[in-house]
Formats: C-alpha cells, sequence, structure tokens
C-alpha cells in the first residue's frame, strides 16, 4: 500500500512536470518553412511579450512565407533548453527563444546544430547561427515618459491632479527594466528641461526575482501608493504584474500606460497609450529574411526608425483594441471608453510626441541606455 | 519631513492590513494543521488553488462570493491529498507539501489554458464588494484570529489539537481519535489557505495570474513560527510583515539604494527571530507520522 502511494506521488510530481511541455509528440511534416517558437514565462495569453511573437508568427503563416509553427511552454526555466533541444532535432528550420532568460539556452542548443537557425529576442547569443532580436526599449520609454510629463501638467483629461508626479512600476529590479526606467525618467526630465515644468516621477520595483513579473497583488500596492503621493500616470514595465496597475487606475479613475504589446483595452479609458515593443514584427522580418534568402546572424536592433519600439496610435483606437472588441474580451462600452479617452488626448501633444519621436531618430536628442552606461 | 508623512500616513496603514490579510489566514491554517502534528509547507499550492477556483466560479456563475466559498471548500478538498498522504499512508510530510505545491503552479496554469485559453492572466471577473475601506475578506480574517484562538486554547477539541501535536500516543492512550482529529485539522488548513488566496484574486484584485501568491503561502509559514505558532502571534508576525512591505513599496525612490530597501522586511524577521521573540518551539510530534500500537 505504501507503494502504491508513493508511486501515486511520483505520478501526481510527474504530471505537474508536463503540464506545459504538452505535445512533444506533434511534430508537423508539411512541406515548407518550419518554425519552432519557445515561450518565456507567461505564456501563450499574456497580453505582451509572447502573444506578439505568436502575432507575427501568425501573420507570416498568413502570408504563406511558413507552412506551420509551433510554440512551446516551458513550465520552469529548466526547460526551455529541453524544449529548444526537442525543436532542434526535429528539423525546424528556425527556432525561436523568447526572453532574456533563455540565453545560455541558445547559447548551448545553437552550438549543438549549427546547421539550424536560431533568433532569440531580448538577449545577445554571438554564435554564426543566431540572430539577436534586441529592442530599443529606451527609446519608446523616452517617449512614453515625455508624454506622461505633458499630460500631467495640463487639465484635458478627467482626474488629472493639480501634482505633477508621474510614476513608474517596474517587474523584477534587473539592468533590462532600469532601461526602461531610465529611458522614462529621462523623457521627463526632458520635457521639464524645454517646457520648463517640474515634473517629479517614483519609481518602485515589484522584488528581485522572477516572480516580481507575476505578481499583480503587489503591482497594486505599488501603483496605489504612488498616485497616493500624487502620480496620476504610472508606466509600467512588469509583465503580469501590471494587472495590479491596470486594476489601481480604474479603482483610482487614474490612468496608466502598457508596456510590450498595445494594452490600451485591458483596462478600457484608463490606459493612455501602450510602449509596443514590436516582437511581431522581429519575428516576422526574420522568417522573410530566411524565406528571402538572406537571415543573417548577429545583433538586430529595432527602434523607433524601424517601428520595432512605438507608442500605440494617440489620436484612435488601435488595431489591437479593435480585435480585442470583435473576439469579445471587451463590451462596446469599453471600446467606446477607449475611444473617447483618445479623444480627450489634445493634438499639439501629439504633434509634439511625433517631432520628439524624429529628433530621436534623426539623433537630435540621444537617449541614455542603461545597458551601454553599466 | 516630507519623507516622513509620505511613508506613515493613513494609506500606509491601509495598505499594511491589506498585505497582512493572506498571511495571517494562511498562518492560522498552518497552525491548526502544525499543531496537530502535521507539516504543512503546501500553504503555498494551497492558496494558489484557491485564487484559481475563486476567480473560475467567479466568472461562470458571475458571484464572488459563490467563488469565495468555492475556493474554501476546494482548498479544503486539495488539502485532503495532503491528509490522505501523510496520516493515512505516513509518507513523509515535506515531500508530500512540496508534490502540492509543484501540483497547483502547474495544474493552475494547465486549467487556464483549459478554461480561458489562455496560460498568463485570466480575463477580469466580479471581485468582492468593499465593506467600508476594506474588503469583507480582511474582516474575515480578523475573525478567524479571534475564533482560531478560542478554538484552540479554549476547547475540548484544542486541547486534543495541541495534545496529539505533542504526544499522541498519550493521546491516543486516553481514547483521543488522532487520525481523525488530524485530517479535520489538515482540511481545516486547505479551506483558510483557499480563502486566503481567493483574498488575493477576488479581494484585493479581480483576476487570476500564473504564480500570483509570489511566495505568501512560505511568508505566512514564516508567520506561523514567528508568532510560536499561535493565532495572534501570527496576527502580529502578519501584521509587521505587511508593515514593512508597504513601508519598502514607499521608500523605493529616495536616496537609500533600493536593494537595501527591499532587503527591510527580512532583516527584521532575521533580527526578532533571532533575539526578540526568543525561541520558537514547534510541537513535539511535528512531522512524525502516527503509527497506532508501535511507538518510536
Amino acid at each position: 500500500m505504501k507503494k502504491t502511494i508513493l508511486m501515486l506521488l511520483v505520478l501526481l510530481m510527474l504530471t505537474s512536470l508536463l503540464v506545459g511541455c504538452g505535445g512533444e509528440e506533434e511534430v508537423t511534416t508539411e512541406e515548407g518553412l518550419k518554425v519552432g517558437i519557445v515561450l518565456s514565462s507567461g505564456g501563450k495569453g499574456d497580453m505582451s511579450f509572447n502573444d506578439s511573437a505568436l502575432r507575427g508568427l501568425e501573420r507570416a503563416k498568413e502570408d504563406g512565407l511558413i507552412a506551420d509553427f509551433q510554440y512551446m511552454e516551458p513550465r520552469e526555466t529548466a526547460e526551455a533548453e529541453r524544449n529548444l533541444r526537442f525543436l532542434a532535432s526535429n528539423n525546424f528550420d528556425l527556432v525561436i527563444g523568447v526572453g532574456f532568460m533563455q540565453e545560455d539556452d541558445i547559447a548551448l542548443v545553437s552550438s549543438e546544430f549549427p546547421e539550424t537557425k536560431f533568433a532569440i529576442i531580448d538577449a545577445v547569443v554571438e554564435n554564426d547561427n543566431v540572430a539577436s532580436l534586441v529592442f530599443a526599449e529606451h527609446e519608446g520609454s523616452f517617449l512614453a515618459g515625455a508624454f506622461a510629463a505633458l499630460m500631467t501638467t495640463r487639465n484635458e483629461l478627467d482626474g488629472i491632479k493639480e501634482d505633477t508626479v508621474v510614476g513608474f512600476l517596474g517587474g523584477m529590479d534587473m539592468p533590462l527594466i532600469r532601461k526602461f526606467e531610465l529611458g522614462y525618467t529621462s523623457g521627463v526630465d526632458y520635457i521639464n528641461e524645454v517646457k520648463g515644468t517640474d515634473v517629479s516621477y517614483r519609481v518602485a520595483y515589484a522584488g528581485s526575482s522572477p516572480a516580481a513579473f507575476n505578481d499583480p497583488a503587489t503591482g497594486q500596492e505599488i501603483a496605489l501608493s504612488q498616485y497616493d503621493a500624487g502620480a496620476d500616470i504610472i508606466y509600467h514595465a512588469s509583465g503580469g504584474t501590471g494587472g495590479g496597475l491596470f486594476r489601481a487606475a480604474q479603482s483610482r479613475g487614474l490612468y496608466a500606460i502598457g508596456v510590450d504589446s498595445d494594452q490600451d483595452w485591458v483596462a478600457s479609458g484608463n490606459v493612455l497609450t501602450s510602449m509596443q515593443k514590436r516582437v511581431d514584427n522581429s519575428v516576422y522580418d526574420t522568417v522573410l529574411a530566411i524565406t528571402e534568402d538572406r537571415f543573417e546572424a548577429g545583433i538586430q536592433v529595432y527602434g523607433l526608425e524601424s517601428a520595432g519600439v512605438a507608442l500605440s496610435p494617440l489620436d484612435r483606437v488601435g488595431v489591437t483594441v479593435e480585435e480585442a472588441y470583435e473576439m469579445g474580451n471587451i463590451s462596446e462600452e469599453d471600446l467606446a471608453r477607449v475611444k473617447d479617452m483618445k479623444e480627450m488626448i489634445p493634438q499639439d501633444i501629439i504633434d509634439e510626441i511625433e517631432e520628439i519621436r524624429e529628433k530621436i531618430i534623426s539623433g537630435d536628442i540621444v537617449v541614455p541606455d542603461y545597458m551601454s552606461q553599466n | 519631513m516630507d519623507i516622513l508623512t509620505q511613508i506613515f500616513n493613513l494609506q500606509t496603514l491601509y495598505a499594511t492590513i491589506r498585505m497582512a490579510t493572506p498571511l495571517v489566514i494562511a498562518a492560522i491554517g498552518g497552525i491548526f494543521c502544525e499543531r496537530s502534528g502535521i507539516i504543512n509547507i503546501a500553504l503555498e499550492g494551497m492558496m494558489l488553488m484557491g485564487a484559481f477556483i475563486a476567480v473560475l466560479i467567479s466568472y461562470f456563475t458571475g458571484s464572488p462570493w459563490l467563488g469565495l466559498i468555492g475556493a474554501t471548500v476546494f482548498g479544503g478538498v486539495f488539502a485532503v491529498i495532503h491528509a490522505f498522504v501523510s496520516i493515512k499512508y505516513h509518507a513523509d510530510q515535506v515531500v508530500s507539501g512540496v508534490a502540492l505545491n509543484m501540483l497547483a503552479a502547474g495544474g493552475t496554469v494547465f486549467l487556464l489554458n483549459v478554461f480561458f485559453n489562455t496560460s498568463g492572466t485570466s480575463p477580469a471577473v466580479n471581485s468582492l464588494p468593499y465593506w467600508g475601506p476594506f474588503k469583507p475578506t480582511v474582516y474575515f480574517g480578523l475573525l478567524f484570529v479571534l475564533v482560531a484562538h478560542y478554538v484552540i486554547f479554549h476547547t475540548t477539541f484544542g486541547l486534543r489539537v495541541r495534545s496529539i501535536g505533542e504526544h499522541p500516543h498519550a493521546a491516543d492512550s486516553v481514547g483521543i481519535n488522532v487520525e481523525l482529529t488530524r485530517y479535520i485539522c489538515v482540511i481545516i488548513s486547505g479551506m483558510l489557505a483557499g480563502f486566503a488566496g481567493a483574498h488575493l484574486s477576488l479581494g484585493v484584485l479581480n483576476i487570476f495570474r500564473e504564480g500570483m501568491t509570489a511566495g505568501r503561502g512560505f511568508i505566512a509559514l514564516a508567520a506561523m513560527i514567528f508568532g510560536k505558532w499561535t493565532p495572534f502571534g501570527a496576527l502580529g508576525a502578519g501584521l509587521l510583515f505587511g508593515f514593512f512591505q508597504a513601508v519598502q513599496i514607499r521608500l523605493q525612490g529616495f536616496a537609500i539604494p533600493s536593494e537595501f530597501v527591499q532587503m527591510i522586511p527580512y532583516i527584521f524577521t532575521v533580527v526578532a527571530l533571532a533575539g526578540v521573540i526568543g525561541r520558537a518551539t514547534p510541537p513535539a510530534a511535528i512531522g512524525k507520522p502516527f503509527k497506532k500500537n508501535n511507538r518510536s
């Protein structure tokens, strides 16, 4: 009897380990380009990073660039290596790793399979068969900071307080997130400098381990503390922790700025804009490059110029919001709320942001990059 | 001065109470379990399961109250696994706890996929209404402290629980049903942990997020030990942890390095454990399987 129970326990543990890496047997056999992708924590449906990458592959499939793609969701980081090796050994033409956590795994597996092409998002791996897709998050965050600073000094939006304070909510305290923070605060400083305003910022991180990206309860407490300190717009770079920010924005009737993908619909009417990392574009470009036989290894930076980073539309409702409506994720009232909010954003601020964007592209404004500073 | 008023105000007090609530409730669950002699490191997993079930039920019925009840009941059901394995089959209680934590972490993501076709964040659901400045779960938490104190220290059942945690064979010799009492205690702990999870997903928030308990089950365990396995002790410890968390959040961004600020709650825990509260002595029979007629 004791043995039976032990067996049961072992089975329990095994099933829990297997969850998330199901479908290892489903290997497509169709002709054409096959792409495999290993997602980062959060997985499919994170309304962010992973979904954006998958959207890029969906588009590539619709456009006939690839026959099919398969995604895998490692339940823990140690599993990513196994997933990558599985895809590479099953003759996938391109294997993509999403997220900096897979840096070492991609480095290892890509040297084991020199004939296979790899791509890693958000990290740099210096192998001859790896394209490192990185983003100029600091430039996009600079725009977010400039936008927040401009909005908080005005009164077009409901609920904007006298205090000119804006907030930043970070997930795990690490260099990549510091890069967002520095870009954002530099954007605020820039506005203070050219406009003579006195906008200050509050910055807080949810924690110092990867769990800090999955902790919306702490995210909400941080957001509330910043709203209490006079902030009316908070930008986040915190993955799922940001869910708490949106909740706080809704309950206080104040504002948030989304990140990674277009999150304008998540708390309809309270998310002013989103600093999008167009992971979909970078993935699509990489696939396109392979079909046109011009795949290049090495670092590829997606910045403002190539629309690798961009603010979601300020003057109208973005495509993602409309999609969310069509898929039934938000109601008609939600859609209307987003529309009303976007209409309240003054045109001169929109023009100003566009001007700053052009100045960054032309090099007139140099945005400090935390990664190269440290 | 500006810093002080930013850190110590009414909002900080509210935040302290909000953040202490899940810790205190889960810690009381831990107290019942460990007082009866069963280690429960699966609080984290039970909370996570509770948080998920609460959102699931609220999503399908539209009623957060049903979600809260469902999470509590299911927390108890989930705990039966732990009770069964460690009481009936004398398995290692730590191993069983670890297995449950893994099952909850993987299982909730799996179920998120099944029901919501996502592995990150669930859709927003109806959450509990405000009662005054707080959600109802906060008041229930306080009620649980009082009830648990009364039950453990002022009822026959409580005396039995304490005695089987100290010396199960002696308790057995005077006719106490050790196994049944332990079953009840483990199930109570699961129900309270499930309730604590529902507080996070339906009280504090209105969504479920993969891994959203973020270690709170383990901090609850620390609060239980810190509070010397007493409900009021757990309340004090939970409030202390909640307070330092609230202060930590507000101190970030001032001149002090953030790494140091984030350490504050843990430093105080270590200091308190090392010197202030004195020795924390667990129940004598904790972790030892009870085998009738087989003394060791």
